[in-house]
């Protein structure tokens, strides 16, 4: 994976050295609440209901091993003991005092990690596939076009002021694990009929108050001229996004409003300006990134029979872990493996200093000290020997984090809600805690097969409860928490947003409602390989809500407290 | 009341500001909104004193673009600080148009912005604040490393990386 180098890592210290000077001003009082907020925002640093949180990039989702021991170390130093990982394939800290924020950018700088950008109307950090590099079904490794991206976004002068925040996603498999339609702009690699790599570029995909999936802006661009077609795309959003509405200022409202084929014609007559300019990627620079993603040592292995149907008896829980955790590695005789971040019961993607820690030795013992982290808020190893399986699976069951449950019921993904955030309306781990217990039976869990299910605690989304198969939404109504309840919804290479099923209900009510929508499929699924959303897609929103509400529809109580959503 | 810092010194603003509905002085410099330099842009350039269009953050430069040599200045105005419009506006002026004088920024400027506004072609900046003079010298002292070319012709640290792999 990417090192810094000692420009990167210059740029770092010196970047965390400003922000020690900021902060000792405002503790001093030199700077105003009013006047640090955008300061501190662009080092990730947001003032939440009862603490800072610091949310820390994790490019890509790539982590070293020794990068996730010091982030052990800054969850036990400064926080409580814990970290949150995310649905951007970050890490936040919850309980930091703005004292400690410089020292914990030090920290960070030490390892080669930040947490510039990490919030403010600026470009996020790059995420990407979380098994790029390694997947069976990957066309094109992107990892190198996203560090070329990070490094081209980073502190960038131009675009560190749009209307809005700017999140781009990369993915270079046909199974699109990385959402990229979902972003306000996607990239998918495919090769060519010459067999050469290129991008679909998408645009203006997005969640929040307004979910949109991306159009295609374009179908085919060479990856040397990938940086300057972000810039065209960038600069016309820059200079023609909304700005005088927070709530309709991302780039889908823009595309939206021009229409992809004037937007594109306006990025096209731009990029055609800039194409050949600096921003052509050289050889010389992309050979020089290209070299930190050269694959490990691997060994001379064979694949290994671990067909999980003929383990099942004689071991079905190690089975149902293979079967939902482990997926298939682009070198014969290897394995990536998913670490579940969602034990029922527990909060999902949450992880304690001594769990990483213990982690990280499995990265060490196991996959060549390398990790990542999902857009799924699980945590990946990528290189594991086939052969390694099973010690491995015993040792991280021993963590609590074999749970057998990637892509199923209980991998639930939930936004920190009223536990934490300002923002939200309604809580929303309690939610996903209930669920994830109604589906603690690991039988029933893989009976029910794949099915995702999102919850967020408020309008914003960032639970991305419009694309869950099952997505629910807390909103308040005079004081009190409903939850609405959506169905349909994916981010993979067919995205769809969900559909509404009705009124709200009240938290105790939504287990039992998720549990007859997943009885329903259970009975009128066309055999076991139809997943939940095929199902839901050939068999329409009726027969659910009739189970959700029963045949009467939803009692009058219930309608007085329908919301606009 | 505000202080002009240019090319990195307090400065005395030679520019008289002058409002659209404001008579063009006989002589001496000044800075003219848009609408006055498209009205009376023959009658501004017989003067044969320096000239300086004020943009909005709503007017493309663009619509001067073939005017800029004829320019000693060119305004552009922050309505708030987080309208990051002139930051493209900089870039095209100075990379696309080609003006080589004035870029100065006006309007709510934070003494943070000072030196991404530097990067993108600015040399010029009316703030409010005494403190924006030394704001420039600790940004030009404390960061030394950009990933991106910009309008400053400050060396990318890809371009440094290659330099440093040719003379290593």
């Amino acid at each position: 994976m990417y090192r810094y180098d000692e420009f990167d890592q210059q740029l770092v210290n010196e970047r965390a050295e400003q922000f020690r000077r900021q902060v000792r001003r405002r503790m001093n009082g030199e700077l105003t609440e009013d006047q640090f907020k955008p300061l501190r925002l662009m080092n990730g640093l947001y003032l939440q209901l009862h603490a800072y949180m610091l949310r820390v990039n994790v490019p890509y989702g790539c982590l070293s091993a020794r990068q996730l021991r010091q982030l052990a170390h800054i969850a036990r130093k400064y926080d409580k003991g814990y970290g949150h990982f995310t649905t951007r394939q970050n890490i936040q800290y919850n309980w930091i005092r703005l004292e400690d924020a410089a020292d914990i950018l030090t920290d960070l700088a030490a390892v080669g990690m930040n947490a510039m950008q990490s919030s403010g109307n600026c470009v996020r950090n790059v995420t990407a596939d979380h098994y790029a590099g390694r997947a069976r079904d990957e066309l094109q490794d992107p990892r190198v076009w996203c560090e070329l991206l990070r490094q081209y976004s980073i502190l960038n002068p131009e675009f560190s002021y749009l209307p809005r925040k700017f999140k781009i996603a990369v993915t270079g498999a046909p199974k699109d694990r990385a959402a990229v339609a979902l972003h306000d702009i996607g990239l998918r690699m495919y090769l060519n009929e010459g067999g050469e790599p290129g991008f679909e570029v998408i645009v203006g995909g997005g969640q929040g108050r307004t979910p949109v999936i991306g159009k295609t802006i374009r179908e085919w661009i060479e990856p040397e001229h990938v940086i300057s077609y972000v810039e065209a795309i960038l600069r016309i959003y820059n200079l023609y996004g909304r700005r005088d509405n927070i709530y309709k200022a991302r780039i889908k409202i823009l595309v939206n409003a021009l229409g992809i084929d004037k937007y594109r014609e306006l990025v096209e007559a731009e990029w055609l300006q800039i194409r050949d300019g600096v921003l052509k990627i050289a050889p010389e620079e992309l050979a020089r990134i290209d070299a930190y993603f050269q694959p490990p040592a691997y060994e001379q292995l064979a694949d290994q029979d671990t067909e999980p149907s003929q383990l099942h008896d004689a071991d079905p829980a190690f089975a149902a872990w293979l079967q939902s955790n482990v997926a298939e590695h682009k070198v014969v005789g290897y394995a990536i493996v998913n670490v579940s971040l969602k034990s029922p019961g527990k909060i999902p993607g949450d992880l304690s200093a001594q769990k990483m820690d213990a982690l990280a030795d499995l990265a060490d013992q196991y996959s060549f000290g390398e990790l990542r982290v999902s857009h799924r808020q699980n945590l990946v190893l990528v290189d594991v020997k086939q052969s390694d399986l099973h010690a491995l699976w015993q040792a991280l069951g021993a963590l609590d984090l074999a749970t057998p449950n990637i892509g199923l019921a209980s991998d639930i993904i939930a936004c920190p809600g009223l536990d934490f955030c300002a923002l939200a309306n309604t809580r929303s781990i309690p939610v996903a805690q209930d669920i994830a217990l109604h589906f603690a039976n690991s039988t029933k869990l893989q009976h029910v097969g794949d099915l995702t299910i999102n919850i967020s605690g408020c309008m914003n989304a960032c639970g991305h409860h419009h694309v869950g198969n099952i997505g629910i939404l807390g909103v308040d109504k005079r004081g009190q928490e409903f939850f609405q309840l959506t169905l349909g919804g994916s981010s993979d290479e067919h995205a769809s947003l969900g559909d509404r099923v009705g009124p709200g209900l009240p938290q105790s009510e939504v287990p039992g409602a998720i549990e007859r929508i997943v009885d329903t499929y259970l009975e009128i699924r066309d055999g076991k390989d139809e997943c939940f959303l095929n199902t839901y897609r050939r068999c329409g929103m009726e027969v659910f809500r009739t189970a959700v509400y029963g045949p009467a529809g939803p009692a009058r109580r219930v309608t007085a407290t329908r919301q606009v959503a | 009341m505000s202080t002009l810092i240019k090319d990195n010194k307090l400065t005395e603003d030679p520019f008289t500001r002058i409002g659209v509905d404001d008579a063009i002085p006989a002589q001496g410099a000044v800075l003219v909104p848009l609408a006055t330099w498209q009205d009376h842009r023959e009658k501004l350039l017989r003067r044969g004193e320096p000239v300086g269009v004020w943009l909005k953050s709503d007017e493309h430069p663009e619509i001067i673009a073939g005017d800029v040599n004829h320019l000693q200045l060119i305004a552009l105005e922050f309505p708030t600080f987080r309208d990051g419009r002139g930051y493209s506006y900089a870039r095209l002026v100075r990379e696309r148009y080609g003006f080589e004088g004035e870029l100065r920024a006006v309007g709510d400027v934070l003494l943070e912005q000072l030196h991404y506004m530097g990067r993108v072609g600015f040399n010029a900046f009316e703030v409010d604040s005494e403190d924006a003079l030394a704001e420039l010298e600790i940004a030009a002292r404390d960061f030394s490393v950009w990933y991106q070319p910009s309008a400053d012709g400050r060396a990318s640290s890809a371009q440094l990386r290659t330099e440093l792999k040719r003379h290593g």
